[in-house]
């Protein structure tokens, strides 16, 4: 049996030859083709259409569409004596919160942060790939309109997409003036690197500790601006009066497991994603606490959901070493002239192609029998890492991705000498909760921003968009919220909404046995 | 997942992993069994304990992991993040309880004079003993002593490119004999940098004018105008 450094000598040995290579993107019937074999968005059977809610017949996966017709942890006798009372209540402390929160603060209205974990912990600090604004001369809001689009497969609320490119600029400009650290030229300019699916280089960065540099600053203002946190209080149920608008939440103190209620004039969720559901068996890149409840928060309150059968599996998930599975090796490594090449040592797609095209190849070369396998019987392909160092000259890694090189050192990797070994890893929820181009969505004084929403990105996103997109759709929620808050009187306190989610669900079969949201995976060993 | 015919060359030899050794460890001082190389986070998880804090993003970016561990027969404890730590036989480890220090308030956007602010906002900044136990407890490998250091001498730009690699963990705030924060210290001083000390970009501010003074509406006017047709045909020519 061969050792891992012998299994690499390929790379090695056909590096020279695959430099002079080009690979163009696929067309888009060849995209359309492959996608449809390999993705695991058409996997029928991981599917099943959602029996009731405002999504009723839709198909989603099998693990969320579960946590969707799931009842709430509360019953009817609850008490709902307010505890806290706030303009704008944000649930979540991810990139869209903090983003809602500040802003909901400046324009004048009392904000409350709820959180299930810390301020911060969150995707959005582990985001490494950067964020797009089109800020060169060459570049413009259209030409990342449409980038967008054909990445999203057409399918993007236009009208979202042209908000989200267009207030780019200000975003940047926001960040900055309060001490993000941007990488410059030495003109002063943002410096702009390419991402895969864009035609543009348009990608603002720190380093590779983008998400985590803009989240350091964000966190600490939220701080500064002296906004009422609730850490380790995690959403369990919105309220709504009886019109059907939303008045608040309960929260559940995860500390004392007591109930704590809110009486808020608008919510704003930003709770992000789901790859903690681990669907259809993925690894993921998610943090932990991606469990979707948000989504299911304001599907039982009413609010339709979009685009909820598309995801995103990051072509580059970790397989090696065993600790570092479904870690992500950032994209930036593919935008800087790395290679994807299998165990024949061949290059088999373009790699800065859309993420959906790139992972579906990679998914073909190993259920094709040309991926590397480790004796844990994980498949991978090699990303070829040491090329960068060839390429652009020695210390390129270090310089560019120093979180990702300090990643594998600490197993004993060098990557600038070795390829790390890598297969797609469940990465991002592409649809969410449908809102307008303020973040509201169809039930009045909710809102919802960041991965939480749905719409942006159609069927894939398109890398760096998200940091974006949370920025943008954050200061809308928060702004719109909070003046929203100024002309209106707080609503009534009640569960009026979840009665009527279980009538109808009797009506169809009864609920799917869980309660929901999950708040946390379920990782701990039942022992004894 | 179906291999097919997969080479039986193509295999990444991990015997350890195959057959998992099992390894004796403490965590928090009790004592517990566990496959050997599985992370410090795992091992909490298969020792059937619940973690609520201590987990954050699971990707060695956020430090809410940050652990207090010893290895076997070797007095030095040292530091590491949770999720990103493999275990080994004979390891003691703890997780570090969240710790008072005290961060500043400030309006960043307001500072007058950030350079010596920092002597108002964090006073005991300038009274580091040099002991470098700081440096030693960074799990991120920052020289954080001298960090300290060139922060009071006013060396904002330094600052802020050692630190870009913090987590805020804050495994260097306990150990400091002078009740220095250096994390936040450093987060006060990037920022400062990055908001005061830092060139505006003039290509960032001419588009902002661009998109302010509707210099794309035409354009929007007609995409928004054309069908899914006519909008795909469009996006094939964006090359």
């Amino acid at each position: 049996m061969m050792n891992v450094h012998a299994l690499q000598q390929i790379v090695h040995q056909t590096r020279d030859a695959r430099r002079k290579q080009t690979i163009p993107r696929l067309s888009v019937a060849d995209r359309d083709q492959l996608i449809h074999k390999y993705h695991p968005d058409y996997r029928a059977s991981a599917y099943r259409p959602l029996r009731f809610g405002p999504n009723e017949g839709e198909r989603t996966v099998v693990e969320l569409a579960t946590l969707l017709e799931g009842d709430s942890p509360l019953d009817k006798q609850v008490a709902l004596t307010p505890h806290h009372y706030a303009d704008v209540l944000v649930i979540g402390g991810g990139g869209a919160g903090c983003a809602a929160a500040l802003h909901a603060q400046e324009a004048g209205a009392k904000v409350i942060l709820a959180t299930k974990l810390r301020l911060g912990d969150s995707n959005s600090v582990m985001a490494q790939g950067g964020m797009q604004v089109s800020v060169a001369p060459d570049d413009s809001p259209i030409t990342h309109f449409l980038d967008t689009l054909k990445g999203g497969h057409m399918e993007n609320d236009p009208h979202l997409l042209k908000v989200m490119v267009e207030e780019g600029p200000s975003i940047a400009k926001w960040l900055i003036d309060l001490g993000v650290l941007f990488d410059r030229e030495a003109d002063g300019n943002l410096h702009v690197k390419k991402g895969g699916g864009s035609s543009k280089p348009r990608l603002l960065t720190c380093s590779d500790y983008t998400g985590l540099e803009i989240m350091r600053v964000l966190k600490d203002e939220v701080i500064n601006r002296k906004i009422q946190l609730l850490e380790f209080c995690a959403a369990v149920e919105l309220l709504s009066d009886d019109d059907g608008a939303c008045t608040g939440a309960v929260l559940k103190d995860l500390d004392n497991q007591q109930y704590v209620v809110i009486a808020a004039k608008t919510v704003i969720i930003a709770t992000g994603g789901i790859g903690r559901l681990h669907i259809q068996g993925f690894p993921t890149s998610n943090h932990y606490g991606a469990t979707g409840d948000g989504l299911c928060l304001c599907y039982r309150i009413g609010a339709k959901l979009s685009h909820i059968d598309t995801f995103q599996y990051h072509p580059s998930g970790a397989v090696y070493p065993e600790q570092l599975v479904g870690a992500l090796v950032t994209e930036g490594i593919r935008s800087e002239g790395g290679h994807l090449v299998n165990a024949r040592g061949e290059r088999f797609v373009n790699e800065l192609d859309t993420r959906d095209v790139v992972s579906s190849s990679i998914i073909r070369e190993c259920e094709e029998g040309r991926g590397i396998r480790t004796m844990t019987g994980r498949v991978g392909v090699w990303l070829d890492t040491p090329l960068l160092d060839i390429e652009h000259g020695p210390g390129t890694l270090e310089k560019h991705f120093p979180a990702m090189v300090r990643q594998f050192e600490r197993f004993g990797i060098d990557i600038s000498k070795e390829p790390v070994l890598i297969y797609p890893t469940l990465h991002y929820q592409n649809g969410g909760v449908k809102i307008d181009i303020n973040a509201e969505t169809g039930v009045r004084n909710l809102f919802v921003a960041g991965e939480a929403s749905g719409g942006i990105h159609g069927r894939n996103r398109l890398m760096g968009n998200s940091l974006l997109d949370l920025m943008v759709f954050g200061r809308r929620a928060g702004l719109t919220a909070a003046a929203r808050a100024g002309s209106m009187k707080q609503g009534k306190l009640t569960l009026h909404h979840l009665e009527r989610f279980r009538t109808e669900a009797k009506k169809h079969g009864d609920l799917s046995g869980v309660v929901s949201p999950i708040i946390l995976p379920a990782y701990t060993r039942k022992v004894g | 997942m179906d291999v097919g015919e997969q080479n039986a060359d193509n295999l990444v030899d991990q015997p350890e992993v195959l057959q998992p050794r099992m390894v004796t460890i403490e965590i928090s001082g009790k004592q517990y069994t566990v496959p050997e190389g599985i992370t410090v986070i795992k091992a909490m998880w298969y020792a059937g304990q619940e973690v609520v804090r201590g987990v954050g993003c699971l990707g060695g970016f956020c430090g809410a992991c940050a652990t207090y561990y010893r290895t076997k027969d070797d007095p030095k404890v040292k530091t590491c993040l949770a999720c990103q730590t493999a275990v080994q036989d004979g390891m003691s480890f703890t997780m570090m309880p969240p710790f008072p220090a005290r961060k500043a308030i400030y309006d960043i956007r307001t500072l007058q004079d950030p350079k010596q602010d920092l002597f108002n906002l964090y006073p005991e900044a300038p009274l580091c003993r040099n002991c470098n136990a700081c440096t030693e407890a960074c799990p991120q490998k920052i020289d954080v002593r001298e960090g300290v250091w060139k922060a009071v001498f006013g060396d904002f730009q330094s600052v802020a490119d050692m630190f870009m690699d913090c987590v805020m963990c804050g495994m260097c705030a306990p150990v400091c004999i002078a009740d220095i924060a250096p994390n936040f210290v450093a987060l006060y001083v990037s920022r400062a940098q990055g908001a005061h000390f830092t060139e505006k970009p003039m290509g960032l501010e001419a588009r902002i004018k661009e998109i302010e003074e509707g210099r794309f509406n035409d354009e929007w006017n007609k995409i928004l105008a054309m069908n899914k047709e006519e909008l795909a045909e469009l996006c094939t020519k964006v090359k």
